[in-house]
């Protein structure tokens, strides 16, 4: 078949009925300006909110469960039948639980297998902010600072100071915002913390973060770990917790297996198991997303459907000259599926560019977000392989709503027609 | 006189409304480089029988061969590219695509073929609309044409790519004495000239007695094939 004389044939068609052409050519680009906006907005979206949650949220959270094993120490080697054994009910916990054994080597040892990103230690406490008489609850994290800013970006997360001035002086801390609204309190002023063991420290704000988390900012500070094992009066490898991100998220929860067989006396929980919630939301909302965008491509492929049709019926008696004067089924075909992809191609790369203006004015919207929400404007996501999709789909809905139409038109018998 | 059409016992049948056969088995021969005219009544089954020629309609009994190659039972893509090569056609009303200039319009055909370039063949088109006396409005729209001239441009169209067999169907209908006198002029030089068949349907006895010969039809059946026997003014 004659590539070449098909699209002559095409373009002269399309050319001839400009303003048909120009419609179905509008369904596409508004089928495919749609998607990309909704697109975009919808994965901005859960981006922003799996981002709130997963930013602080490590991959695998190894820490001492404060737990006790179920099973009664007295009752342990009791023989069957005899009634004279004592059972100790209500076990108490040890005191030093929390801790980790061998916290920093198991970190060292952890952070070089394959697929971790890095391990940030931590040491976590309740405390009690005392705010003149009144005392709020809450926690105080020590951590590495330099690790907490790369892995959890916490020094993204700083509405004022700076996370590096943890590491200037001693006995300083950064707060949540809500927790500093709530204390009256702000940058160089001071808070004393009591911790339930009794220890008392007094320390110098130097910072204000927000997750946009209300029950995170309204509770938490951090200092330095050793700011922290000085509050609780620890040794240097006193650690608490171990929080680890890994390369792939994905891969965290094979990695907790292997770690669990590995260190028995904590306890080890990966992000999935943290944040079902979370995840099923995410993936309703990636449901919905992508639903409704197939609907939009569907609604599409069904206008240049309609067209295609119309457009050949108005074409019958040229489809049966051209049959008459030789022209075979397949060159017909051509002719109108060619026309179909010229309408989709032009439909569709002026529906990206459409697409790409109102998200571009969307993410410059200014969104009303709250005090607590760190947003400014609505989250939308400019990801390429969006529009790559889009123009593939709609490519893909132009092939098939075309091809209908087109193998009907080759069917088409030239005497009929020609007969009158 | 070598053969170029043979047709043998072609029957046809209409469905619609009622059983109705038109074609009730007809048997003739075409020879090379005649001017063959068929005559009869309206309805008496012309336009259907030269459709069955043209390859065009390819439910009929009976069979058919064309330059020795038996046509009856190919594919219609097979059919199509023998008609492209082979057959020029000119329908009854003037059928020409109304988005292309005349001059495409007799372009297209050659251009499927693919014989020529596309310089040779717009100049081969333009020779054959300057036969038919239509070069002049060579770049006009097929849409914009008067009937007659849409029907000289069909004409041209049906010779451009130099067909074995130039088929009819009532081609000088829509035309005066004067460009019915020089179509009919056309088809004689080109019978007598390039050894091209044509086989026309008319109803203008002139034009028919200035042919070879004379088929009769009536009734779906052939009455007769004779050569002329009457004078014609077409001849001077
Ligand atoms: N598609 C069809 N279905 C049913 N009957 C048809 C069909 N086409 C033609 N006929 C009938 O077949 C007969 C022959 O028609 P045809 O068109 O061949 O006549 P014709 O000889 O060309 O007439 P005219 O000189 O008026 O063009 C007519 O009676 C017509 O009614
Ligand atoms: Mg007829």
């Amino acid at each position: 078949m004659n590539w070449k004389l098909s699209l002559n044939i095409a373009l002269t068609h399309l050319l001839t009925k400009k303003k048909q052409s120009i419609v179905a050519m509008l369904g596409v680009t508004f089928g495919i300006s749609m998607f990309i906006i909704m697109i975009s907005f919808m994965t901005g979206v859960n981006q922003f909110t799996e981002d709130l949650a997963m930013d602080n949220t490590p991959h695998v959270h190894i820490y001492k469960s404060i737990e006790i094993e179920d099973k009664k120490i007295v009752a342990l080697d009791k023989p069957a039948g005899d009634s004279n054994w004592y059972v100790v009910k209500h076990q108490r916990p040890k005191n030093e639980l929390s801790k980790i054994k061998n916290g920093l080597a198991v970190m060292e040892r952890i952070e070089n297998m394959p697929g971790v990103r890095g391990v940030a230690p931590q040491v976590s406490t309740q405390v009690f902010y005392n705010n003149g008489p009144v005392q709020i609850p809450g926690t105080v994290f020590g951590v590495d600072v330099k690790k907490q800013a790369d892995l959890f970006d916490l020094d993204k997360k700083m509405d004022l100071g700076e996370l590096n001035d943890l590491l200037k002086g001693s006995d300083v801390i950064i707060m949540g915002k809500g927790l500093a609204k709530k204390m009256g309190v702000t940058i160089g002023d001071r808070v004393s913390v009591t911790t339930p063991e009794g220890g008392n420290l007094n320390l110098k704000i130097v910072g204000i973060f927000s997750y946009g988390i209300a029950q995170l900012d309204q509770t938490q500070s951090y200092a330095t770990l050793a700011t922290v094992q000085k509050i609780l009066q620890k040794d240097p490898s006193y650690v608490t917790d171990l929080n680890l991100k890994m390369k792939d998220v994905n891969a965290a929860s094979a990695l907790a297996k292997s770690l669990e067989n590995q260190l028995p006396d904590v306890k080890i929980e990966d992000w999935e198991t943290a944040n079902q919630s979370i995840l099923a939301g995410t993936q309703i909302r990636n449901i919905m997303t992508f639903v409704v965008c197939f609907t939009l491509l569907v609604v599409a492929g069904f206008g240049i459907y309609n067209i295609m049709n119309m457009n050949i019926i108005n074409k019958m008696k040229d489809i049966a000259i051209l049959k008459a004067t030789g022209f075979q089924g397949a060159d017909v075909t051509g002719i109108f599926m060619l026309q179909s992809v010229m309408i989709g191609i032009a439909g569709g790369f002026f529906g990206l560019i459409i697409g790409f203006f109102f998200s571009y004015l969307l993410s410059i919207t200014p969104f009303p977000a709250g005090e607590f929400f760190r947003i400014d404007t609505f989250p939308v996501n400019f990801n390429p392989v969006h529009y790559f999709i889009g123009l593939f789909f709609g490519f893909l809905t132009t092939l098939f709503a075309g091809w209908f139409p087109s193998r009907k038109a080759a069917k088409v018998d030239p005497v009929q027609i020609i007969r009158g | 006189m070598a053969t170029v059409l043979k047709a043998e016992n072609i029957k046809k049948k209409f469905f619609q409304p009622t059983e109705f056969e038109v074609l009730k088995g007809l048997d003739f021969e075409v020879h090379e480089g005649e001017f063959f005219s068929i005559i009869g009544k309206s309805g008496c089954g012309k336009s259907t029988l030269l459709y069955i020629l043209s390859t065009m309609d390819t439910d009929y009994d009976g069979t058919m061969h064309i330059k020795g190659e038996q046509l009856t039972g190919k594919t219609q893509n097979q059919l199509s590219k023998f008609r492209n090569e082979h057959l020029g056609f000119v329908f009854q009303f003037h059928f020409l695509l109304p988005e292309f200039t005349a001059l495409k319009n007799v372009m297209l055909p050659a251009l499927k073929l693919g014989k020529y370039s596309e310089k040779e063949i717009e100049h081969r088109a333009i020779e054959k609309l300057r036969l038919v006396g239509m070069d002049e409005f060579a770049h006009k729209h097929a849409n914009r044409l008067s009937g007659g001239q849409q029907q000289r441009v069909a004409i041209a169209r049906a010779l451009v790519n130099d067909p074995a067999i130039i088929m009819g169907d009532e081609p000088t209908g829509n035309l005066d004495k004067a460009n019915s006198m020089r179509v009919f002029d056309i088809f004689k030089q080109l019978a007598e000239e390039n050894k091209q068949t044509i086989i026309t349907v008319t109803h203008d006895h002139d034009f028919a007695n200035g042919s070879d010969r004379i088929m009769e039809m009536e009734d779906g059946r052939i009455l007769g094939i004779e050569p002329p026997t009457e004078p014609t003014p077409y001849i001077k």
